[in-house]
């Protein structure tokens, strides 16, 4: 990565893009430390989605008017946009809601048509409940083994066993790049050569890569890739999975309806070529074209620049963690190996109440299990607090954090 | 009220509107000496063996947990005990519950559990709930409502009323 070239970013002009950041909380100004959950949306983003229904809404694929042609050409336009973001062929990306319903596809296509009974997916500790559960529902359908690749105390996977794992009857290996709690950045490409070398396919969740560094599918050399749009400046209710189109041609449909057809009979149907035949109804135009928008963005910041902005935060972060005192960090404490999240929990005071103390100086930060009770079992906590950064985060905002949690350690009474 | 949220547009909206009058240091109103006594020490948090009632009760959406474990002898709360983890509010409300409840009155357990809720739901009826009013401060935070009455929507479905229960 040529983090080390990036020119710094311009940390305030991009702040004056993001409106939601003029907000007070509490009286307080708004410190979001919260963008691993959700970023905030800037001025280009929101402009392109009220644009396109002020100008050229219509439904997509059908129709022969004006307006219909308009908005498929955005909406195409925005897959070949997406494409270009993540360094992939364009057939392969399929427009779903989130990373969520991207992981739930192919838990369900891939595993009923190219799985059998008996075979086995791998899985790790860390993930997201989204890369957990579908996996065990398709596993209970199709009679599916599953494994977990385990997570060492420092919060990286324990990859000694890996070989054994990736032998039959392990046909797929699903994984996230970057952990939504510890901030874990995992070196896929690693993981991809092992997993080809032994016959294996592998999927990776990235919805907290993708918005965050440059990522491209060509060079991780994977088969499935899942993100989402709201996490990388985009609307909600739009995310991506990126698949080989061949796979994509070899699984069955996920949901039936309109637009992924080709012809129907009362007998029987046949499908759209892909990635169509992934994309059943009416779909989020909107959403879509506000994604490109998204990546437009990211693209004219530098997603290299952002990386570095980060590891700088995350440096201070960490260093501002292990000055309030009686702070346990969970994750690697390395800037090196994680992205700019980081969990962590004060002495005996449970996240919530760090949470709710931290909000009434207008600090937002994640507090809970972060739908990952897998890990929280694995380091033996209820939940922890979670601080995530992103391009309009402030060096300020970190003090602000600090002077949040002098203030927890005041109100428990912590000596 | 949507209908003005919509009208507004960008930057225009009014500040003044979405901040509350002036900043107050969280204190001492939401956690109180005997909330942080509580939580950190917690009464009867032991399960009661044998139970005639257990209750799990948990909120899936923050990962709080509380068992409750009653022994009723002759309509009487005779033992009463929980487990469980999570923030000090819902833990500290469980301790409370366990001290508030033990040797009353089935009904008068019921009761003292609906004149809690009513007082976190901001309509209270008046009768003097003695420590647990310590809890009333939570009524400032919405979200934390809930971690208040998690052990007394369980002891209300301990003692048959999971109706009221679910009303939360």
């Amino acid at each position: 990565m040529s983090t080390q070239l990036a020119a710094p970013i311009d940390v305030e002009r991009i702040r004056a893009d993001f409106p939601i950041l003029q907000r007070r909380i509490n009286g307080n100004r708004l410190v979001y430390l919260d963008s691993a959950a959700t970023s905030q949306k800037p001025q280009p983003v929101l402009d392109s989605v009220d644009q396109y229904y002020h100008t050229s809404n219509a439904n997509v694929h059908r129709g022969v008017h004006t307006l219909a042609g308009e908005a498929t050409d955005a909406y195409e336009a925005a897959r070949d946009r997406v494409a270009a973001f993540i360094d992939a062929p364009r057939d392969g990306v399929v427009f779903v809601r989130n990373t969520t319903e991207a992981l739930n596809l192919v838990a369900s296509s891939f595993a009923r048509e190219l799985l059998e009974p008996g075979d086995r997916v791998v899985l790790t500790v860390m993930e997201h409940h989204s890369n957990i559960v579908p996996w065990q529902l398709a596993a209970e359908r199709k009679g599916l083994q599953l494994a977990y690749i385990d997570v060492s105390d420092d919060g990286r996977l324990d990859l000694r066993d890996l070989d054994e794992l990736l032998s039959p009857p392990t046909k797929l290996v699903s994984l996230s790049h970057q952990s939504n709690v510890l901030g874990t950045i995992t070196d896929i490409r690693a993981i991809s050569d092992a997993a080809h070398a032994a016959g294996v396919l592998i999927c990776v969740d990235a919805a907290q890569s993708v918005p965050h560094m440059p990522v491209s599918v060509r060079d991780l050399d994977v088969d499935f890739l899942a993100f989402s749009g709201h996490k990388m400046c985009g609307p909600m209710g739009i995310g991506v999975l990126w698949a080989r189109p061949a796979l994509l041609e070899r699984m069955p449909p996920f949901l039936g309806g309109g637009s992924m057809i080709n012809r129907v009979r009362l007998e029987r149907t046949t499908y759209n070529v892909v990635p169509h035949k992934f994309e059943a109804g009416t779909p989020d135009v909107a959403g879509a074209v506000g994604l490109a928008a998204a990546c437009d963005y990211l693209d004219a910041v530098g997603r290299d620049a952002v990386h570095a902005h980060e590891q700088s935060l995350t440096q201070h972060l960490l260093d501002v963690l292990d000055e309030v005192g009686g702070v346990r960090v969970f994750g690697p404490h390395d800037v090196n190996e994680q992205g700019g999240v980081v969990s962590f929990n004060i002495a005996d005071v449970h996240a919530h109440d760090v949470g709710t103390i931290l909000d009434r100086a207008g600090v937002a930060i994640r507090a809970g299990h972060h739908c990952a009770q897998p890990l929280m079992q694995r380091f033996d906590v209820p939940a922890t607090a979670r601080a995530s950064v992103y391009l309009y985060t402030t060096h300020d905002d970190i003090d602000a954090l600090a002077a949040g949690l002098a203030d927890v350690r005041r109100v428990f009474r912590l000596a | 009220m949507a209908a003005a949220s919509l009208a507004l547009r960008r930057l225009d909206y009014d500040e003044t509107a979405m901040t509350s009058p002036a900043f107050t240091p969280v204190d001492d109103d939401l956690y109180r000496e005997i909330i942080l006594d509580h939580y950190r020490n917690p009464r009867r948090k032991r399960a009661v063996i044998p139970a005639d009632r257990t209750v799990a009760a948990n909120n899936p959406l923050c990962g709080d947990e509380i068992d409750l474990t009653l022994r009723l002898i002759d309509g009487v709360v005779a033992d009463i005990g929980f487990e469980g983890r999570g923030c000090s509010i819902s833990q500290a409300s469980a301790s409370m519950l366990c001290d508030a409840v033990s040797g009353l009155e089935t009904a008068s357990a019921a009761q003292l559990a609906h004149e809690f809720r009513s007082m976190m739901q901001g309509e209270p009826r008046g009768a003097d709930l003695g420590d647990l009013e310590a809890l009333a401060g939570v009524r400032a935070y919405p979200v934390r409502v809930k971690c208040a009455t998690l052990a007394w929507n369980a002891l209300l479905e301990a003692l048959g009323e999971p109706g009221e229960a679910a009303r939360g």
